[in-house]
C-alpha cells in the first residue's frame, strides 16, 4: 500500500471513530464505516440503536469490570482461600429488577417507534415496489390524490458492476466509482426517483420468490413477498443519491440486485414525472398505432 | 468381584474386543458418546472447511473463486453441517458420557435405543452432504429454507429426508435422556441435588421433543409443495408463504436454546470447579434455564419483524424477546458471583469458560439490540445478525463444548492433556474468533447483507480482517484436534480419579478413566461431595 493509501485509510478510520461517537450523517456504505447511517428520512431507529447500544456498554463495562476485579483478586496464586457463601436473596432480586427497568425503558422507546412505523395513513404518494430475480419493479401508482398514468419501470445491476462480479473477470471494482464514491454494485441502470419532503407510501410484493427491500439511508428494510402487499412509509428529508441492496437471499444473484434511489425537490420531481407520463402516453400511441396496423381484429378481452 | 455364573461374563468386565462389536454395535453410554463426540468433531471440521470458502470468496471485493450458486450451497450447508452435525451431536454425546456418571446411574435407559439414534447421523450426513455431488447441486435456499425459493432446488428431497432422520435420531436421543435422568439416579440424588449440566439436558430435551416434530411437519409441507401438487406455501395457489417462517421459527428459535442451554450447564459446572467455590444460586440458574425454555417458544417471531407483521404481533413478539434477557442476565451475574470471593485457577477448561461468559454475554447484548423491531428494521438480514448468532453459537456453545472436553478428558481417557498446548489452543481461538466475528458487526451496521458472495469495496477491509480471523481461528481448531490425539493416545501423565482440585460430583468418584461399566451398584450419596448437594446456603 502506498503512504498516500495509507494515510487516506488512517482519515477514514479517523472519521469512522468519530462518526461512532460524535454521529455523522452517511448516505451510503462510506469505508471502514463502524456504525448505522443517522439516514435522511422522517423516521429513523438511529436513536433507539444509540440508546440500546449505550446501555449494553454500560452493562457490559460494570459486568466484565466486576468479573477481572474477581479474577484478579481471588486467584489461588495470590494465596485467596474461597467462600463458603453460595446464596443472596437481596442481590438476585435487585439483579432482576434492575435489568427490568432497563428493559421497560427500552420497551417504551421501541413501542414509540412501531406505532410511528406502522402508520402509512395521510401519505401523499404511493409507489409499489415488486421484487423479482434479480431486480427490481417500480411502479407509480398516485401522486398528491391523483392516479399515475402508466409509469413504472424495471431497475437492474448497472452493465459495468455486471461485468466486473462475474467469475474470474479480472475487472478491478474499485474503478467503478461515483463522485470518488465506490458503486460497485450498488448502482443501477434506471434509479426510483422520488419527491423529498412528501409522505411516500410503498407497497411492497414479491414477484417470484422472497425478496427484502432495504435502503438504509431510509431507515428500515421491507420483505417482498409474493402473495402478500407489505406496506412501509419514508418522508426523505435531504435530495440525494441513496443506495441499498436486497436484503433477502432470492437465489443465486442475491447480491446482485441493487437499490438506489434519487430524491429530489418537489418541483423537479413533478416535471420528471410528467415527462414520464408523456413517455408512456406516446409508447403507448404508438403501441396501438402498431397493434391496429398489424392485426386490425382485436384480441377478445376476457 | 465374584460374579453370578448366570451372568453374562461381558457384562461384568470390559469391553467387546472385535471392533464391529464394540462401536457398531454398542449399548455402551460411554463407547456411544465417545462416537458422538468422534463425529461432531469431524462435521465440525467439514462445516469448518464450507466457512474457509465462504471467508476466501469474500476475502476481497469481486468474485475470485466460486459461483454464486456455489456460494450459496456453501452457506446453506455450513449452517446444516455446524447446527445439526456438530453442535447438537457434541452435547448429545457429553450427554451420553456425563448424565450417567453425574446421576450413579449404570447407562442409559436405553441403550439399544441410544445405538440406533447414533447410528442414524452417519447416514443422515451422507445423505446430506452427497448433493454436492449431485446434478443440480445441494441446496442453496439457506438453512431456514424459506419457500418459495427453496423450492427451486433439486435437491429438496435428499435434504428433506435428512432433515426426518436428523430430527428423529434427536428424538430418540431426548427421550433417552429423559427417562434416564427421571428414572436412574442413584438414591439421595434428588433433583434439586442434579448437577446443572444434567438440569440443563433434562430441559433441552423437552425442548427437542416439541419442537423436532415441528421442523419434521415444515419440511414434509415444503415436500409436498414441491412434489405432491400441494400449495400450503405458494400464495398462487392459496397458500401462504409466511406461514413456513411462523412454523420454521417455532422450531428454529427454541432450537437455538436447545444449542445453548446444555452450554449453561456445562459452564455451571467447570467454574465452581476451578474457583474452588459451590456455584451462586443453584436453584436461581435451575429456574432461569426453565424460564428460558419456556419463553423460547413465545418469541419465535423476533426472527421476522420485517415481514410485515401487524403491529399487535411485533409488540407482542418484542417484548416477550426482551424478557428473555432477564433470566439469562440472572446466569450470567451468577457465574460472576461463583467467581468472587473464590480461589481461581485458571487451567484451559476455565479460560474457555471465561471467554465464554464474556462472549457468549456480547452475543446476548448484540441478541438484545436484535429485539428492539424498529431497529431491527435496519439489523435484519445484515452481518450485524452474523456476528450475533457466531457469539452465541461460536463463542457460546462451541467454546463449552471445547470447556467440556478439556474439563472431562482425563477421565474419558485416564490420561491428562498437555495444559500447555490447551493454553495455545485457547489463546490463538479466542484472539482469532474475536477478529472473525466482531468486524461484522460494523459491516452489518454499515449496510452488508447477509449471504452475499461479493460487496461494495467500502466493506472491503473489515471483510479482509474477518477473513484473517477465520482462516486463523479455522487453523487453531488443528491445534484442538492434535491436543486430544496427544492426550488420548500418548500422554504419559496419568490422570487422578478427580482429576481437578476442586472438583466435585459422582463422575470423579470413579476410576480415571472410567471403567467400561461403572455403578454395577448405584453408589452411596453423601451429600457434602455433590457439586451441588446443599443447596440450602
Ligand atoms: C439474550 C438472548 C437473545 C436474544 C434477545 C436474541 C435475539 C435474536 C433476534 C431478535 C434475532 C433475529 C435477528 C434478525 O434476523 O434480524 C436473532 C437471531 C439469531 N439468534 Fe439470537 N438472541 C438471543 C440469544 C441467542 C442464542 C443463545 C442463540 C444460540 C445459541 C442465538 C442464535 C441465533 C441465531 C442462529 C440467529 C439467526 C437465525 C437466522 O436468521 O439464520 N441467539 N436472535
Ligand atoms: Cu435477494
Ligand atoms: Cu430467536
Amino acid at each position: 500500500m502506498t503512504s498516500g493509501g495509507i494515510g487516506r485509510s488512517v482519515s477514514a478510520w479517523a472519521a469512522g471513530a468519530f462518526a461512532l461517537f460524535g454521529g455523522a450523517a452517511w448516505a451510503n456504505p462510506e469505508p471502514n464505516q463502524l456504525n448505522m447511517t443517522k439516514g435522511v428520512a422522517e423516521w429513523s431507529p438511529y436513536a433507539m440503536h444509540m440508546v440500546a447500544l449505550w446501555v449494553c456498554v454500560v452493562i457490559g463495562i460494570v459486568v466484565f469490570g466486576a468479573m477481572f476485579i474477581a479474577m484478579f483478586r481471588f486467584r489461588k496464586s495470590r494465596g485467596a482461600v474461597a467462600e463458603k457463601w453460595s446464596h443472596s436473596t437481596k442481590l438476585e432480586v435487585v439483579w432482576t429488577v434492575i435489568p427490568v427497568i432497563i428493559l421497560i425503558f427500552l420497551a417504551h422507546l421501541a413501542t414509540g417507534g412501531l406505532t410511528s412505523f406502522a402508520d402509512t395513513t395521510n401519505s401523499e404518494m404511493t409507489i409499489k415496489v415488486t421484487g423479482y430475480q434479480w431486480k427490481w419493479r417500480y411502479d407509480y401508482v398516485d401522486y398528491k390524490g391523483k392516479g399515475v398514468d402508466k409509469v413504472g419501470f424495471m431497475s437492474k445491476l448497472e452493465e459495468t458492476s455486471n461485468r466486473t462480479r462475474q467469475l474470474k473477470s479480472n475487472l478491478d471494482p474499485a474503478k467503478i466509482q461515483v463522485d470518488g464514491y465506490s458503486t460497485y454494485l450498488l448502482d443501477v441502470d434506471k434509479p426510483l426517483v422520488v419527491p423529498t419532503d412528501t409522505k411516500i407510501r410503498f407497497v411492497i410484493v414479491g414477484g417470484d420468490v422472497i425478496h427484502s427491500w432495504w435502503v438504509p439511508a431510509l431507515g428500515w428494510k421491507m420483505d417482498a413477498i409474493p402473495g402478500i402487499a407489505n406496506a412501509a412509509w419514508t418522508k426523505i428529508k435531504e435530495p440525494g443519491v441513496y443506495r441499498g441492496q436486497c436484503a433477502e437471499l432470492c437465489g443465486q444473484d442475491h447480491g446482485f440486485m441493487p437499490i438506489v434511489v434519487k430524491a429530489v425537490p418537489k418541483a423537479e420531481f413533478e416535471q420528471w414525472l410528467a415527462a414520464q407520463e408523456d413517455e408512456a402516453k406516446v409508447q403507448k400511441a404508438a403501441q396501438t398505432a402498431q397493434t391496429v396496423q398489424a392485426a386490425p381484429a382485436p384480441a377478445p378481452q376476457g | 468381584m465374584a460374579h453370578a455364573a448366570t451372568h453374562d461374563h461381558h457384562d461384568h468386565h470390559g469391553a467387546p474386543k472385535g471392533f464391529f462389536q464394540r462401536w457398531v454395535m454398542s449399548t455402551n453410554h460411554k463407547d456411544i458418546g465417545t462416537l458422538y463426540l468422534i463425529f461432531s468433531l469431524t462435521m465440525f471440521f467439514i462445516g469448518g472447511a464450507f466457512a474457509m470458502v465462504i471467508r476466501a470468496e469474500l476475502f476481497k471485493p469481486g468474485m475470485q473463486l466460486v459461483q454464486p450458486y456455489f456460494f450459496n450451497e456453501m452457506t446453506t450447508m455450513h449452517a446444516l453441517v455446524m447446527i445439526f452435525g456438530a453442535i447438537m451431536p457434541s452435547f448429545v454425546g457429553l450427554a451420553n458420557w456425563m448424565i450417567p456418571l453425574m446421576v450413579g446411574a449404570p447407562d442409559m435407559a436405553l441403550p439399544r435405543m441410544n445405538n440406533l439414534s447414533f447410528w442414524i447421523m452417519p447416514f443422515a450426513f451422507l445423505l446430506l452432504l452427497s448433493t454436492l455431488f449431485m446434478p443440480g447441486g445441494g441446496p442453496a435456499g439457506g438453512w431456514t429454507m424459506y419457500p418459495p425459493l427453496s423450492l427451486q432446488g433439486e435437491s429438496v428431497a435428499y435434504v428433506i429426508f435428512a432433515v426426518h432422520l436428523m430430527g428423529i435420531s434427536s428424538i430418540m436421543g431426548a427421550i433417552n435422556i429423559i427417562a434416564t435422568i427421571l428414572n436412574m439416579r442413584a438414591p439421595g440424588m434428588d433433583l434439586l441435588k442434579m448437577p446443572v449440566f444434567v438440569w440443563s439436558w433434562l430441559i433441552t430435551a423437552f425442548l427437542l421433543i416439541a419442537v423436532m416434530p415441528v421442523l419434521a411437519g415444515a419440511v414434509t409441507m415444503l415436500l409436498t409443495d414441491k412434489y405432491f401438487g400441494t400449495n400450503f406455501f405458494n400464495a398462487a395457489g392459496g397458500g401462504d408463504p409466511v406461514l413456513f417462517q411462523h412454523i420454521f421459527w417455532f422450531f428454529g428459535h427454541p432450537e437455538v436454546y436447545i444449542m445453548i442451554l446444555p452450554a449453561f450447564g456445562i459452564i455451571s459446572e467447570i467454574i465452581p470447579t476451578f474457583a474452588r467455590k459451590p456455584i451462586f444460586g443453584y436453584r436461581a440458574m435451575v429456574f432461569a434455564i426453565a424460564s428460558i425454555a419456556f419463553l423460547s417458544f413465545i418469541v419465535w417471531a423476533h426472527h421476522m419483524f420485517a415481514v410485515g407483521l401487524p403491529m399487535g404481533a411485533e409488540i407482542f413478539f418484542m417484548y416477550a424477546t426482551m424478557l428473555i434477557a432477564v433470566p439469562t442476565g440472572v446466569k450470567v451475574f451468577n457465574w460472576v458471583s461463583t467467581m468472587w470471593g473464590g480461589s481461581m485457577t485458571f487451567e484451559t477448561p476455565m479460560l474457555f469458560s471465561i471467554a465464554f461468559v464474556i462472549l457468549f454475554t456480547i452475543g446476548g447484548f448484540s441478541g438484545l439490540m436484535l429485539a428492539l423491531a424498529p431497529a431491527d428494521f435496519q439489523y435484519h438480514d445484515t452481518y450485524f445478525v452474523v456476528a450475533h448468532f457466531h457469539y452465541v453459537l461460536v463463542t457460546g456453545a462451541a467454546f463449552s463444548i471445547m470447556a467440556a472436553a478439556y474439563y472431562w478428558l482425563p477421565k474419558w481417557s485416564g490420561n491428562m492433556y498437555s495444559e500447555t498446548w490447551g493454553k495455545i489452543h485457547f489463546w490463538s481461538s479466542v484472539i482469532s474468533v474475536n477478529v472473525l466475528f466482531f468486524p461484522q458487526h460494523f459491516l452489518g451496521l454499515a449496510g452488508m447483507p447477509r449471504r452475499i458472495p461479493d460487496y461494495n469495496v467500502a466493506f472491503a477491509n473489515f471483510n479482509m480482517i474477518s477473513s484473517i480471523g477465520g482462516f486463523w481461528f479455522g487453523a487453531s481448531q488443528l491445534i484442538f484436534l492434535g491436543v486430544v490425539i496427544h492426550c488420548v493416545f500418548f500422554s504419559k501423565k496419568k490422570a487422578a480419579d478427580r482429576s481437578w482440585e476442586g472438583a466435585k460430583g459422582l463422575e470423579w468418584t470413579v476410576p480415571s478413566p472410567a471403567p467400561f461399566h461403572t455403578f454395577d451398584v448405584p453408589p452411596v450419596i453423601h451429600d457434602d461431595e455433590l457439586a451441588h448437594g446443599n443447596t440450602e446456603h
